[in-house]
């Protein structure tokens, strides 16, 4: 029997494309493509034909790929939303990982497994290193309107920054909000009386 | 008053609105939960997450758990419909090209009459036509179906291809997709794109079809009874706020905001106030109660409505239609539906199943308090739903 598995990894991101392509790689006899525009996403993995689809969970266009799951969709052979319940646990596991897999029917669990477990890993290690860039970039938006509010309250107050700042730290704690919302609020209303 | 946290998974869209304005109004508090919105990217991902516990409830389109329950899509975890969040809402749509040739031939676009435009896109339309629609399991796609099928639509090759609603207008100027079928805001969003017209909201081909619904695990009603209750009087508080005309302009603000739908509030009020811009030279078209979150019963989860979509699920994918209905029919939850609101007062009707299509006025019809009044409920093509099952 042919062990070897066709995947198709779709992932718009190259780098995070290549990354995934390697691990797949290490993990056994796969032969991985990756589509990386999603147009007509549908129609391009069924010219691929192949027995698992990796996408991330995030993707707005994953919901093209729930066409494939329909009996009467674009791919001939039948095609499963991730492995039937044999293999436990590996379909949560790879939601919780930010992973979303299509397995064709029929295919053993226990072929697919090391496969989609180490799409899981390298999923959760880029999602990782995705949420901290947001967050990194979210402070420092969050900063940026801090600053601007302390400088509103310092020239409309004439009070020193520090003072500035406890002024909105003790508005948000009062009011049971983040400095960031308070000093957004302060920011968009200035905006409108200026 | 201490409250439990209850995480809830949504699509950015005008129908998630009970959500929304439950969360924003304080309706969750004043029943001792705090919901906990989480926007989804795709349906399957918001599937997925009520499916394997990431979230309690969703705000779900309405054929998904019937279509699960019928082995359909993959994803088998029994799901039960507790509630309609909102009936309609969707809104047919054309490309630049179609709504210059339907203009070119005379057609006017009245936004009422589904056989006249199904017979005007036919005639302006080439040998095939492809449809976008949000999701394989969608009322987009049963209503489309219903009203190709019954309509000189009937004769053309039509294709209908998944595309993600915020992609709809690009697939459309990219020539991907001849027309679509979506919720709002993202048709009027085609339409100040320039790349679209509209030609029909959903009402035209059905006025009373299950849109969206409040979706939750079996295995989490069961175990959860009392913040399943609280959830539930939530989300019928804020329907019923919405149904205040004054609330809507607030409800535009609200949704509009950048946590939630992120686009302009006007772009929302249109569906709200059901007062449309049909195309780029701004015609106007109004649509009363477009997209309804209360009146007439709109709430309660009629299981002739799951029996409608089984039906039509279950003959396209050759499934054994009474079947398939009985199955469908466990799926929307009228009984808990009485259970969890009648503390409330909320009036319920004696039945769970009416013969969908069948009332050509507003009628009043028996009720726990007799007062009771269900809303018009017509197909276009005057046909009633007689289940199988």
């Amino acid at each position: 029997m042919n062990q070897h598995l066709t995947v198709v990894v779709v992932e718009q991101n190259q780098e995070r494309a290549f990354a995934i392509v390697d691990a797949l790689k290490e993990a056994g006899d796969v032969d991985v493509s990756v589509i990386g525009n999603v147009s007509g996403l549908a129609r391009k993995i069924a010219t691929h034909s192949p027995d698992i689809v990796l996408i991330d969970i995030d993707n707005p266009s994953r919901d093209m790929l729930e066409e494939l799951t329909v009996a009467s969709g674009p791919l001939e052979r039948p095609v499963a939303m991730f492995v039937s319940g044999a293999a436990g646990g590996l379909a949560k596991a790879a939601v919780e990982a930010g992973v979303s897999a299509y397995v064709v029917d029929g295919l053993q669990a226990e072929r697919i497994k090391p496969v989609i477990d180490t799409a899981i890993a390298r999923f959760q290690v880029l999602r990782q290193m995705r949420t901290e860039l947001a967050e990194t970039r979210r402070a420092l938006e969050e900063r940026k309107v801090i600053d601007r509010a302390k400088g509103l309250l310092m020239k409309a107050k004439g009070i020193s920054e520090d003072e500035a700042y406890a002024l909105l730290r003790n508005t948000a704690m009062n009011q049971n909000r983040r400095v960031a919302e308070v000093a957004e609020a302060l920011v968009t209303a200035s905006g409108l009386l200026s | 008053m201490r409250t439990v946290t209850l995480p809830v998974a949504y699509m950015p869209l005008v129908d998630a609105a009970p959500l929304i304005v439950a969360r924003e109004m304080g309706f969750d508090h004043a029943e001792g939960i705090s919901l906990d919105l989480r926007p989804a990217p795709s349906w399957s991902s918001l599937r997925d997450m009520l499916a394997f516990g990431h979230v309690d409830a969703a705000h779900l389109l309405s054929p998904v758990p019937v279509a699960m329950a019928l082995g359909l899509g993959g994803i088998a975890t029994p799901l039960s419909a507790v509630s309609v969040l909102s009936l309609n809402g969707n809104v047919i749509g054309v490309g630049t090209q179609l709504a210059e040739r339907l203009i070119d031939q005379g057609y006017g676009f009245d936004f009422t009459d589904a056989a006249a435009a199904g017979a005007a896109l036919a005639k302006a339309a080439d040998e095939v036509l492809v449809f976008g629609v949000p999701f394989p399991f969608s009322m987009h796609v049963e209503l489309l179906r219903y009203w190709i099928a019954g309509t000189k639509l009937a004769s053309k090759q039509v294709e209908i291809r998944t595309v993600p609603p915020p992609l709809m207008a690009q697939a459309l100027a990219g020539g991907e997709i001849d027309a679509f079928c979506v919720g709002e805001p993202w048709g009027s969003f085609a339409v100040d794109d320039s790349v679209g017209a509209l030609l029909l909201p959903g009402k035209a081909i059905w006025t009373c079809a299950p849109e969206k619904v409040l979706a939750v695990r079996n295995d989490w009603a069961e175990t959860e009874p009392h913040l399943l209750g609280s959830l539930m009087r939530t989300v019928w508080r804020a329907g019923r706020w919405l149904s205040n005309t004054d609330s809507r302009t607030t409800a535009s603000e609200m949704l509009s905001r950048k946590t939630y739908l992120n686009v302009s509030p006007e772009l929302i009020d249109r569906a709200l106030m059901g007062e449309f811009a049909i195309s780029a030279r701004g015609e106007q078209r109004s649509v009363e109660g477009f997209v309804e979150f209360f009146d007439g019963a709109a709430t309660f989860p009629w299981r002739s409505q799951a029996k409608w979509v089984a039906h039509q699920l279950a003959l396209r994918n050759g499934l054994d239609v009474g079947t398939a209905e009985r199955q469908a029919a466990k799926v929307f939850r009228s009984d808990l539906y009485r259970r969890e609101l009648q503390g409330l007062g909320v009036e319920t009707p004696g039945a769970s199943e009416k013969l969908e299509g069948a009332l050509s006025e507003s009628t009043a019809v028996a009720s726990a308090n007799g007062s009771l009044i269900l809303s018009r409920n017509v197909f276009f093509d005057r046909r009633i739903f007689e289940p199988a099952g």
